[in-house]
Parts: structure tokens; sequence; C-alpha cells
């Protein structure tokens, strides 16, 4: 359907495993809107024609007002009808929300007006993004200033990038080529032209290029941040140890001070960095400084690349009720 | 105070037309008719500033690099597009302008509750078009209409506070109208006209009504805030103070999602007016629809996370914000059948405003549908913040409103004129907008879905066709909306006067002559049945 | 319009049949608006809630370093205003002219009194450094947070000071009209429909005082 007879495309190319099922409902919704369109259409076209006023049908001879019968079958019958796009769209929406645990994490940086991605091997690249066909990719976003957002048309996959938080969104790329990349959240001046390229490639090709621009990997330069700022000097697991453990920190369950529990997550890991007081673990005092200011969006993410390579990732983000509280087994060696 | 005597007391001028011919009769007016026209010509004004700024924006979208206007100036021409177009043109239209001249004597009232509080949000109205106006002449503002922070609390650079505080004041002038029609409507309803013999017309206003007293505080509160962190630094949405950019949006869209039911209910309302007249026959399930004005209103402040799906809100929210948004599309649809059942076994004509509806059903109908894609959340995430959702929200407001405003307007001015339009004319008119309406925005859906992000000053070189197909339909749209600019003018001297009820209308403002007298009625009209009886005629004496 | 003929206590205005009809368009009149000033207060109760919940170890910091003697004389000092507001609004009813002036005048300075507290009250936290911007001076801990904590203090009491000051000059103007007897026990509108307003500005209040001074 890319219009070649017309000379100008009228559907986007789909290179993802998300974009094939979105399209599917897209196409279901696209023929309820022509089915009710055309229902409606013909009956007021029809009704209109057919009882035209004419030289004795000056008023409507029948003036029935109303039919609770009626009524209720209209009212019913889209309500029923409305209930499949929306668990549709709500099963895609989610599928999408999670990443499968062998995903490829690629860090985004979104900043007036370009996009900067970093691969786990230290590759940068700035608007372009070079993926492997086949496997799930997930982009760690953040934003240096203003809210941006992130836009695959191809993969349908969107998400708003924000200064101060961490979003993230996952795909697999199913077909090899160039697709476009936008931004699609006002964000001033240039917002137009805050774009550039995605490129899939066959996954031999992937590791080559990845071999080209290899340099010191995100996990590597943070394990030197680490060490830098001095964060090794409470977090560490022998008897000088004043703050919680890192190892195999990365998607346990916390619990806190107040007596929420929450996911070591990306976003808690940065938060933990900058904004130490927001959330105190429970049984350690609150002494940790804030580092905001002293270091940069792309140290935060080097820092967090290295915090979760301390132990292989998770299998699952969200930890199933039962799990030992992570605090209390750290404590033993106080 | 100097209590001078009393109206009752003097013979009546003619109509409300020769009661008064200086400037300060009409400057000074607390006649609910005159307000209605004050407002008319004042949001023509602001329609053709919004207006301008869409042609330039269509003509630079003509070429993929843009280059007609500079990027930055396009970003003012969308933020001052949609800024006026909201709040200066599409919210007081119809209310203001038809609801204000129309609803009392609908009501068989001599005004409205609080004339002179009427008078006041019109000055107000106006107090806000002059910072808006002041925006543009002093450098523009580059926000979007939406605002987002931290763009425009700590990084836009352009003139922010003037529009803020413009669209605060234009508020108040929203609030007041929808205060004075819920007050006029409970209190001053003629002997006999009780709820369920209203005309449909005061339904949706009243929902409306309800709408623009809820939610338009919340916008003034939340644009306040945005004032003060711009002013004084002081980072209510600043993460880096601990602040929430996403709390800004919640709190807009709180107002914003509301906003576009006050920018449908009343075209609704006329569409329910117009069918009846021109099919001479009872409006099909007069109850239904007017439940679903009010379920209309109240459902509109549950959906507002909507416009939120990729912003970094939660699945479950996200879950219920879908499963909200489709339940608000039914009692849309339960009105779009009534209409329709209408049309059954009635006296069908095709004068100008019946053709402004038979119009709407259709634009309105796809428009809706559309909407449906939005909430469904996965294809959503693909097509938020495209040319898709900019289809969508001009089908409806555009298709839908602006469309019911000129079938209500042709409508009614007989009435407010005493003149009738040139007919031909007119449905020259009403068929070149919706040829020119669909040419420029049909293309946009496929623009959305190819990914065309909006807001963009320049595009893929492969959306050009659709784009340039966009602007040949926008120039036909402007000369069909030109025309009526022309000849209702024209009218004013030279149409043909008009008799009391030329449509045939049953509710009450027919009953009066045409323009009608300074306080509408004679003596109180006493009701005796609802409206759309064409057996028994107009609802009063 | 020369023949704009305002309401007084013979005759209702010209859109209304009768005194009935517009006392009680007025009053509905009154509690519409009343509805608006809670949308409008409640978008920063949001902001407020939100932010409480996001930065609690602030609030209650912040809650620390008000004074509550005088939040607490202020509390006493507005619903003793309500107090004499309603018996205003009785004395209106029953056509006392006198109990009415007393009442509306108590009103009125108890309302100053209140402005007055209030106005000392963000002179020390000036003076402490304590408004946020850039007289901000305090270092203490959690001074983001604490910042966002005294903008609400200062955007929700100072909102509702500027509703106050407006009921303080609505009352007065009140008692010049009372003065020229313009109320009778047949038309009075005017008081009660003010008494609803004060009544709300102090329910308001009340709302705010826990919030502010009452945290932890």
């Amino acid at each position: 359907m890319n219009g070649q007879g017309l000379g100008f495309p009228l559907f986007p190319p789909r290179a993802s495993v998300l974009a094939d099922r979105v399209d599917t409902l897209f196409f279901f919704l696209l023929a309820l809107t022509g089915l009710v369109t055309l229902i409606v259409a013909t009956l007021v076209i029809v009704f209109a024609v057919r009882y035209r006023r004419r030289p004795g049908r000056a008023i409507a001879p029948s003036q029935t007002a109303g039919s609770t019968l009626l009524e209720l079958a209209w009212t019913i019958v889209p309500g029923l009808l409305f209930v499949v796009p929306f668990v549709w769209g709500a099963r895609l929406y989610v599928d999408a929300a999670v990443p499968p645990p062998n995903a490829l994490t690629i860090t985004a940086i979104g900043k007036q007006w370009m996009w900067k991605f970093q691969h786990q091997g230290g590759q940068r690249e700035i608007d372009s993004l070079h993926v492997p066909l086949g496997r799930p990719v997930r982009l760690l976003l953040t934003s240096e200033d203003v809210i941006h957002s992130l836009y695959i048309p191809a993969f349908r996959m969107k998400q708003d990038v924000l200064p101060g938080r961490y979003t993230t969104v996952w795909f697999q790329a199913d077909r090899t080529g160039d697709f476009h990349l936008f931004c699609s959240e006002f964000c001033g001046t240039a917002h137009s032209r805050m774009g550039g390229q995605v490129t899939v490639m066959q996954p031999e090709a992937y590791e080559r290029w990845l071999a080209l621009g290899a340099s010191e990997s995100l996990a590597s330069r943070g394990s030197k941040l680490f060490q830098q700022l001095g964060c090794n000097t409470c977090h560490r697991g022998d008897s000088l140890q004043r703050a919680p453990g890192l190892v195999g920190l990365y998607g346990r369950p916390v619990q806190l001070t107040d007596g929420r529990i929450v996911t070591a997550d990306e976003d808690y890991l940065r938060e933990s960095i900058v904004e130490p007081a927001s959330k105190i673990v429970l049984g350690w005092q609150p002494i940790m400084p804030t580092f905001k200011g002293r270091v940069t969006d792309d140290e935060l993410l080097q820092l967090v690349a290295y915090i979760r390579s301390l132990e292989p990732p998770a299998p699952e983000p969200f930890a199933p009720e039962g799990q030992p509280l992570f605090p209390a087994e750290r404590r033993q060696g106080r | 105070m100097i209590v001078a005597t009393v109206a009752l007391e003097r013979p009546h001028a003619e109509t409300y037309l020769s009661a008064g011919t200086t400037a300060r009769s009409w400057l000074l007016t607390t006649d609910h008719k005159r307000i209605g026209i004050l407002y008319m010509v004042s949001i023509t004004l602001m329609f053709l500033v919004g207006g301008v700024a869409a042609t330039f924006m269509r003509i630079t979208l003509l070429s993929p690099g843009g280059g007609v206007v500079a990027m930055e100036t396009y970003n003012k021409l969308f933020t001052i597009h949609g800024v006026i177009m909201v709040w200066f043109f599409l919210i007081p239209s119809i209310p203001s302008v038809l609801g204000n001249f129309v609803l009392p004597m609908m009501l068989g009232a001599r005004d409205v509750a609080f004339p002179r509080l009427n008078l006041a949000s019109w000055y107000i109205f106006l107090a806000g078009s002059l910072f808006l106006l002041w925006t543009v002449v002093t450098g523009g503002v580059d926000t979007g209409w939406t605002f987002y922070t931290p763009y425009s609390t700590q990084y836009a650079t352009s003139r922010v506070v003037s529009t803020t505080l413009g669209v605060f004041i234009v508020g108040f002038s929203s609030i007041l109208t929808g205060l004075n029609f819920i007050v006029t409507t409970h209190r001053m309803r003629a002997p006999g006209l009780t709820w369920f013999r209203l005309p449909l017309f005061v339904w949706s206003l009243y929902a409306t009504s309800l709408i623009l007293v809820l939610a338009t505080p919340v916008l003034g509160i939340t644009l306040i805030l945005v004032t003060i962190e711009r002013w004084l630094g002081i980072g209510i949405f600043d993460p880096a103070l601990g602040g929430d950019p996403l709390l800004f949006q919640h709190l807009f869209w709180f107002y914003s999602h509301p906003a576009v039911y006050i920018m449908i209910l009343p075209g609704m309302g006329v569409i329910s007016e117009l069918i009846p007249t021109f099919s001479r026959k009872r409006l099909f399930g007069y109850t239904f629809v007017a439940g679903a004005s009010i379920a209309i209103a109240v459902l509109g402040f549950l959906v507002w996370g909507h416009h939120m799906f990729t912003a970094g809100m939660s699945t479950h929210a996200a879950l219920v914000f879908s499963m909200l948004s489709y339940l608000v599309a039914i009692p849309s649809a339960i009105k779009v059948f009534n209409w329709t059942a209408t049309l059954y076994r009635g006296a069908v004509s095709f004068e100008t405003p019946m053709l402004y509806a038979i119009g709407f059903i259709g634009l309105f109908t796809t428009g809706g549908m559309t909407g449906l894609f939005l909430a469904s959340l996965a294809v959503d995430v693909h097509v938020t913040d495209t040319y898709f959702v900019i289809a969508h929200f001009h089908y409806i407001m555009v298709g839908g409103m602006v469309t019911a405003y000129m079938g209500g307007l042709h409508y009614w001015w007989p009435k407010i004129s005493g003149r009738m339009y040139p007919e031909n004319l007119g449905r020259l008119a009403a068929m070149t907008i919706f040829l020119g309406f669909n040419l420029t925005f049909f293309p946009q859906y496929i623009l959305g879905y190819l990914g065309m992000p909006r807001r963009y000053a320049g595009y893929p070189p492969e959306f050009q066709v659709l784009n340039v197909l966009s602007t040949a339909g926008a120039s036909i749209l402007a000369v069909g909306y030109a025309l009526p600019l022309a000849y209702l003018l024209w009218s004013l001297r030279y149409g043909e006067r008009a008799g009391a009820n030329p449509w045939g209308g049953t509710t009450l403002e027919w009953t009066t002559s045409s323009p009608p007298p300074e306080h509408n009625f004679e003596h109180t009209p006493i009701v005796t049945h609802g409206p759309y009886d064409y057996v028994r005629g107009p609802q009063g004496d | 319009m020369a023949n704009i003929r305002v309401a007084d206590r013979h005759a209702p205005a010209p859109q209304f049949d009768d005194l009935v009809q517009q006392r009680e368009a007025a009053a509905l009149g009154m509690w519409v608006f009343l509805v608006t000033e809670v949308m409008l207060f409640g978008g920063l109760f949001t902001v407020y809630t939100v932010y409480r919940w996001l930065h609690h170890p602030a609030f209650v910091e912040g809650s620390h370093h008000m004074a509550l003697i005088a939040g607490a004389v202020n509390t006493a000092v507005l619903i003793a205003s309500s107090f004499t507001m309603a018996q205003a609004v009785q004395r209106a009813q029953r056509g006392l002219r006198r109990g009415l002036l007393g009442f509306l005048a108590s009103t009125a300075l108890l309302g100053v009194v209140f402005l007055g507290l209030k106005a000392y009250e963000y002179w020390s936290h000036y003076a402490e450094g304590l408004v946020p911007g850039s007289p901000w001076t305090y270092a203490g801990p959690h001074s983001g947070p604490l910042q966002s904590f005294f903008f609400l203090y200062f955007a929700m009491t100072g909102l509702h000071a500027v509703h106050l000051t407006v009921g303080v000059g609505l009352v007065t103007g009140l008692i010049v009209l009372a003065r020229r007897r313009r109320f009778t026990a047949a038309y009075h509108t005017p008081v009660e429909v003010i008494g609803l307003y004060w009544h709300l500005i102090d329910v308001i209040w009340v709302f705010l005082f826990p919030l502010f001074y009452l945290i932890g």
C-alpha cells in the first residue's frame, strides 16, 4: 500500500512485530468507521430524499416521537461493540509496556534539538539509531531540558521523554531498512528538525557495526565514576558499610522507612543519586548527599548501567509477593 | 442611588434594533440581543486573526522544506491559531452569540437573570482579546496552545505571560456566561415551561454551562501557576526543585478535555433545533437526547488522561481512561441516531440551515468515529501528536461546531436582523464549505497514520502531495467562509424583509416579530405543550 | 441606557416578575459562583496533595516553621466572623436595622483582624528567608521541596486573603447600604448572598489551617 501507482505513500512501512498487530486493529477500526458512516449517510440521504417536502406533505403525517426499544438498542449495541477495540488496544498496549527479559538496552537522551543514543558497549550516535533485526530492544529515555517524544512510525512506537525522570519503551524490528525517527512533542524552535533515522540491520552486520564504534562500555565508565565520586566509601560490603549494598539490587523490591515498597528500576537508581532524601531505605540513615548538579545526564546513565551490571538483570522487573526484603539481608554484616 | 422610572410605563421602541441608535446605546446595553451581536462582531474579528495564521501555516506546508516563514515564526503561527480559535472563537461562538440572543426568548423571558453581568462578560472578553492582540503585535508566543512545561515556564523566550493572562481573563467571560445561563434556565422559565418542554438547544446550553462553570476555574489557576513560575522563577513544575511537569498536563487537560465538549454541545443543540424544523416533525427521542447532553457533560470530566497515553502515565490509569473514553462516545452516538430517526417519515426541505445540519451529521459522525481510534491505546500510541489528531479535532470542531454555528446563524438571521439572506448563495456557500473542508482535512488523517507529527514547519518529501491537497482544500474553505460574511452583511441593507416565523418553527422565539421588540414579549407567554409540535404549532401564545 | 432600573426595596429589576424570583435568582447565582470558587481552590488543593505525597518529609518540616498560635487565633477569628455574619443575616431577615449594622461591623472587623495577623505571619516568614524565588535564603534540609511547601502556603493563603479582602469590602458596602435604609424584611438579598460568600471563605480556611499548620 505504498501508493506506487500514485507516486506518494498512503500507508507507512511496517518494520516491527508490534506494527503488524497495531495495523490489524487499525483496519478493524477503519472497517467499523466505514460501516457506521455508510449506514448513517445512507439513512440520512435516503430519508431526506424519500420524505422530502412535497405539496400534500407540508408537515410529517406521523409524529412518532420515540421508541425506548430503539434507544436501548442503539445504546447497548455500540457499547458492546466498543469493548472490542478497547480490549484489543489495551492488550497490545500492555504487551508493549513490558519488555522481554533478554532485551538489549540502549539509552536515549533528548535535548534541544537532537537525540543522543548510546549502546551498552559505549557506541554513541546522534540522530541515528542502529538496531539488530529480530531482537527485542529496550530504550531507556530521558531529557536534558524540555519534554520531547521519541517517535518511530514504522514501529508504531512513541514515548515521551521527561527531564528528571526515566521512561522506557521497547520494540522488536522484523524488517531491515532505514526508517524515520521524529520528535513528536513540541519542544521549541527546531522541533521539526529534531529527528533522524533508525537503521535495522542483520544481526551480523549489527555486530560489525558495534565493533567499529566500540569504546568504553557504559558500565565500565560508570564503575570509574563510582570510585571518582566516592560512592564506594559508603556503598561497600565490609564493616565500613554505611549505605545499602548494591550488588543484585537492580530489579529487586526495596522497603522504605515510610512503609512503601518500591522496585529498584533505573528511575529509582537515578533518583537515589540526585534526590537521595526522597526515598530512605528501611534500616539506614538519611546521610547520603545529593549529586544533583555534580553529574550530567550521560554520567547518570553510566552509573546506572554500572549498578545494573553488578548482577545479571532480574528475570521480572516486578517482584512477586513474598520475596525476602533486600535490605534486611544485607545488614547482616553490621 | 437614583431609581429611574420604569420602562414598562413608556411605549416600547418598535424593535430592539431601533431602541437607541447611538454608540453609547450599544456599548452600555444590557439587552441580551444586543450583547449577542456585540459578541458576534468580536468573535468574527478574532476568527479572522486565527484564520490568517492558518493561511500562513498552510502556505508554508506546501513545500517540505518549509521556508515561507522562519521555523520560529511557524511555531508562533500555530500557537496563536490554536489559542485564538479555542478561547476567542469556538468557546464563545454559539453560547455567547446565538445562546445570548435566543435563550431568554426560548424561555419566554424578558432577558437573562443578570443583564449587567452579561455586558460585563463581553467587556472581559474584549480585555482578554486585547492581551492576545498585544501578544501578536509584540512578537507572538510559541508554546503551542497547550503551554506544556517546562518549555513554557523555563525555556520559551516569547510572550508567554501576556498570553496566559489574556486566556485567564477571557475565562471569566466564559464563567459568567455559564453562570447567567444556569440561573436563567432554572429561574426564568415562562409559566407551563417545565424542564421536559424545553427546546433541546436550551438543554445543550445548560449542559455546556455546567462545564463552563466547573472546568474553567481549574484552567484559570493552572495558567496562574505557569505565570508565577515564569515571573518569579519559582519551580512549581520544575523537576530540579522537586516539581512535576506531568502535573501541569493533568491540571491542563482536566479543563481542556471538558472544554472540547464546550466546543461541541452547543452545536449539537443547534442541530436539534434545525432537524425538527426542517423535517416538520418532532425530534425523535427527546428525553434521550436531553439526557445525552448531560451525560456528555458529566463523562467529559472523566477522560482527560487520554491526552497523555504516551506521557509517562501508569498503565493502570491508561486502561481506565481508555475505557471511559469509549463510554463518552455512546451519548454522542445516541444523538446521531435520534437525528437520523427524526427524518424518517418527515417532510424534509433543504434550505441553507438544513444543508448545514445534514453536513454536520456526516462530518461529526466521521470525526467522532476517529475518536474511537484515539481511545484505543495501542493505536493512540502511533497516532497521538500526529496529523491524525489534528484531522480528528478539526472534523469535530470545524466540521461539527463551526458548521452548526453557520447553520444556526442562517436559521436565526431573520429573527436577529429582520432580513432574509439570499437562499441560493446560502446553499452555494454551504456546499463550498463542505467540499473545501473535506479536501483540507481528510488528507490529514492519512498524513497522521503515515507518521507526520504535528507542529512541524517542514516534513519528509514523500508527504508533500497530501499537504498540497490539504492547502488546496483550505483555499476553497476560505472562499466558503468569505461568502456568508459578504452576503449576510449585504442582507442587512438589501435582504428581503422577514416575517415573524419564516421557517414555521414552534419554539417561543418564533412568536415574536422579526426583529423582536426590546423586551421580547408583550406579555409573558403561557406554555401549553412541548417544542417541535407541528400539529399544535408554537409552544405558547 | 437611561432606563436601567436597579433593584430596590419596592420593585424587582425589569427582567424579574417579582421580588421572590429576584431573590431566588440571586441566591442561585451566588451558589453557582461559590462552586466556581471551590474549583479554583481545588486546583491548588490538587497540587498540594500531589506534592505532599511526593515530598512528605519536606512538608512536615514546613509545618514546623508555621506560627501555630497565630494560625489557631486566626481560625477562631474567622469562625467567629461567620457567626456574626449569620447573625447579621438573621437581623436583616427580621428587618432589625441596628442589629444588622452591629453584626456587619463585627464581621468586617474580625476580617480585618485576620488579615492583620496574616500580614504579620507573612512578614516573619520573609524575615526568615522562607519566601520562594529570589528572597529565599533558607538553607536547611529539604530546601528544594520546602520551597514548594512555602510556595503553596503563600499561594493558597494569599488567594484566600484576596478573597477575604474582597469580602471585607463587600461587607463594608453592605454597611453603607444598610445605613441608608436600603434593606427591609422584604428585601435584603445582598446581605444573604454576601453571607453565603463569607461562609465559603471561612470553610476554605478551615481546610487550609490543618493542611499547613498541623502536619505531623
